[in-house]
């Protein structure tokens, strides 16, 4: 019984003082060094504008639905690019909600691009990514909406494929990952023009 | 499947190699309660202080039942904690969002969760936890998990090691080690690391940022008292909504996040989990995030091989491991590229492979890395939906979990799981040859195998129990969010995560509800404790025995053989405690999809 009771005193104690170390100081200093090494990353990227107004994160993708921006993939975040509410619509292959959604989208892209019913559509065009706040397209995909936007904007499909070259990010290091195209900050460069 | 995706698994096993020597050197340090370490000038002070302050003498050793009851008895401690600062969240500081105390079932399966190393999660971080339930509340077991079960890991490794002694160890002592020298300081480099890649580290309230289009979106109308409003047919009636402004999460998470990898815990600042582009903004990122997850499981079976004297038998252990990863990565990204041919047929692009639930920066491949690395180890970290893969793309990380989660493993509990294995498998061979088994010298006779059995049939008997307890109830079935053999894909995903301690989820299905925390919070605790307890008592029975020399019956347990007899024991276990239940879940799917069969 003694030793039970001295057992469950170190087991309070340690408890506590771990609780100072790993919840207290470790943070701390992290904090410290990620604000001085890295201020901007750490604390979401933000881009502001020259009124200093917050226009959104480089990480966090926004919802475009006008035919002059490049449009992001479809979104299962909240009610779409909800940042408050991330997360994937967990609807599996055999789903018909899935399946019907797909069919919709695809229709929806071929007609809004200009594609032949033919036409294969890029699948992250058509389909929610896993924290519904997916900052990138693929390249295949920002290639076929770009013609689409050169439009709009009165621009040529060269000018506008350049920018999407310049907001293209990864592979990591050259061999990580996928390419992708940053769907915000492509806009942003658009409307800079 | 492409050459470039090829190269990237080979760089990423290779990785794993290098690091897993250095690692195991280093635990050989950690896990002496007199090993020097380089960082003693910094942390010794600490650890002597912090053995004066709990009042703990560092040189006591314990046997495996004092050691197993100060376990038991610190994780209770540490589990109310966690529960009282969830449900007094609201009293407390560092909440800037305002956010309210979590019910008593999410608070009781969420410290549950978190003790036992799983991080099931019923909630969605970003609107339910403050800064100091992040911080504290959940950080702290983070750590202290992690620390428990490699301090386990080396308890039962110490008593394979040892002859003729009663005690494995101090409990107190392995777990500061562990947290000081290990964990505390690989933790604080990663997370600044991290935060070069973008993850962010902040005390602010989250940032509202100006959309540079406004969005229009259709929302359910509700009447005055919130209610929906549903036309004469039944149906919601539809309004739209223009959304001017994105509310984006800020807080501690580097901090956070870097424990919740190496400490194989997984659980997520945010719901979205490492698929979130704060909580792993970039592919190296991604890879950094995956190589820490198998980092410290790995360094362990060298530490095993150093501690018997026999480093074959710790890289035999390690091969039968990195065999079945192998095998749990190349089906499931071949599934997961081949895609979906229900989807294929609409006219989505057959190359790009299946993208639901998948991030572009990754794609399918580190999507299915991610996945099988994850479920290998008891993490539970997600980069991509699980419920949203193909159906042999979701058998994978299923299958890792059921196999009790041995394949490199959760921190510690990997090892344990595996030599459970190992004992098994050695007592086969005996039984094949007619010889007393043999391991590393020591007998393995019928209550040893009881042990190890006992600590196996646990887990099958919870994990299916509770799943067909849950098919057959309403509260069960409540929660679904597919049908079809896919929603008892859902259900099994659970209660295997759950036993397991892995955490991950199927995520559509709806689990935050009192039955759901209540039942999935009991198949956490009985995943842990009744599969330690019958191993602790396997770790001081085996320290108390004599070593026998090998003789010409003695089996070895290196080479070719020994792997291969090992990873048959594995699968066959495997296969007959859950194939039948695998068969109606994710087979049946994958026969109906390939037949165009909707639900």
């Amino acid at each position: 019984m003694k030793t039970l009771f001295s057992e469950l005193r170190a087991a309070v104690m340690v408890t506590l003082v771990l609780t100072v170390v790993c919840c207290g100081m470790y943070p701390l200093v992290v904090y410290g060094l990620a604000q001085t090494l890295f201020g901007d990353r750490a604390n979401g990227s933000l881009i502001v504008d020259r009124a200093g107004v917050v226009r959104g994160s480089r990480l966090i993708g926004q919802g475009f639905a006008a035919s002059k921006y490049f449009h992001p993939r479809p979104s299962a975040a909240g009610n779409g690019y909800d940042a408050t509410s991330s997360g994937g619509s967990n609807l599996g292959p055999t789903s018909k909600r899935l399946a019907d959604a797909v069919q919709e989208r695809v229709a929806a892209y071929r007609k809004e691009n200009g594609l032949k019913d033919t036409d294969l559509v890029p699948a992250d065009a058509v389909t929610a990514s896993g924290s519904g706040l997916d900052p990138h397209i693929s390249v295949r995909n920002a290639g076929l909406q770009a013609p689409r936007v050169a439009r709009t904007r009165r621009l040529s499909v060269e000018k506008v494929l350049a920018l999407v070259r310049q907001n293209t990010e990864g592979p990591d290091l050259g061999f990580l990952g996928e390419p992708g195209v940053n769907v915000l900050r492509l806009n942003l460069a658009l409307d800079s023009l | 499947m492409e050459a470039a995706d090829w190269f990237q698994l080979v760089v990423y096993v290779a990785a794993l190699a290098a690091i897993t020597k250095p690692m195991g050197l280093y635990l050989m340090r950690v896990l002496d309660a007199n090993g020097r370490t380089w960082l003693d000038p910094l942390l010794r002070p600490l650890e002597r202080l912090t053995y004066r302050f709990v009042g703990v003498k560092p040189d006591c050793e314990q046997d495996w039942k004092q050691y197993t009851v100060a376990m038991l008895i610190f994780s209770l401690v540490s589990c109310l904690f966690t529960y009282a600062i969830l449900r007094l969240q609201h009293l407390l500081p560092l909440n800037p969002q305002g956010f309210g105390a979590l019910s008593p079932d999410l608070a009781f399966n969420t410290a549950v969760s978190f003790t036992t190393n799983t991080n099931w999660q019923s909630y969605s971080g970003e609107s339910t936890m403050s800064y100091l339930s992040q911080m504290v509340a959940l950080t702290l077991h983070n750590f202290t998990s992690a620390a428990t079960g490699i301090a386990l890991a080396a308890a039962l490794v110490r008593g394979i090691a040892r002859h003729s002694v009663k005690t494995l160890g101090n409990f107190w002592v392995d777990l500061v080690r562990v947290t000081y020298y290990l964990l505390l300081p690989i933790c604080l480099v990663f997370a600044v690391v991290l935060v070069s890649q973008g993850m962010i580290q902040n005390f602010k309230p989250y940032t509202t940022a100006k959309l540079v289009e406004p969005m229009k979106i259709s929302v359910a109308k509700v009447d005055q008292d919130g209610k929906p409003v549903t036309d004469k047919a039944g149906r919601p009636v539809m309004e739209t909504h223009t959304v001017t402004e994105q509310t984006i999460v800020q807080g501690p998470m580097a901090s956070q996040v870097a424990i919740k990898m190496l400490g194989t815990n997984g659980g997520g600042y945010v719901n979205a989990n490492a698929a979130h582009p704060f909580e792993n903004p970039t592919p190296l990122s991604n890879f950094l995030q995956m190589l820490s997850i198998f980092a410290i499981g790995s360094g362990l079976t060298y530490f095993l091989g150093r501690m018997v004297s026999n480093q074959a038998h710790g890289w035999s252990v390690w091969a039968a491991m990195m065999a079945l990863f192998l095998g749990g990565v190349l089906l499931c990204w071949h599934s997961e590229a081949a895609g979906n041919p229900i989807h294929q047929q609409l006219g989505v692009a057959a190359a790009d492979g299946n993208m639901e639930g998948k991030e572009v920066r990754f794609g399918v491949f580190n999507s299915a890395l991610f996945a099988t690395v994850t479920t290998d180890a008891s993490c539970g970290a997600v980069n991509a939906m699980h419920d949203s893969f193909t159906p042999l793309g979701g058998f994978v990380p299923l299958f890792n979990i059921q196999l009790g989660e041995i394949i490199v493993g959760g921190v510690g509990a990997g090892l344990y799981g595996m030599l459970v294995f190992v004992i098994l498998a050695v007592f086969i061979a005996g039984l094949m040859v007619g010889r007393t088994p043999e391991y590393l010298g020591k007998k393995i006779q019928s209550y040893e195998v009881k042990m190890a059995m006992l600590a196996l049939l646990v887990l099958a008997v919870s994990i299916l129990g509770f799943a067909a307890w849950a098919v057959v109830s309403s509260w069960g079935l409540a929660g679904l969010n597919n049908g079809g053999p896919h929603g008892l894909s859902e259900i099994l995903y659970a209660f295997s995560s759950a036993n397991g301690n892995n955490g991950s989820a199927f995520a559509g299905l709806t689990t935050n509800t009192p039955w759901w925390n209540t039942t999935l919070g009991l198949a956490m605790l009985t995943g842990r404790f009744l599969m330690i307890v019958p191993i602790m008592a396997l770790a001081g029975l085996l320290a108390r025995q004599k070593v026998s020399p090998p003789s010409a019956g003695t089996f070895p347990v290196a080479g070719g053989t020994f792997v291969g007899l090992l990873l048959g024991t594995i699968l066959l276990v495997g296969a007959l405690n859950f194939l039948p239940a695998l068969t109606l879940g994710p087979v049946v799917e994958h026969l109906l999809m390939l037949h165009g069969k909707l639900f």
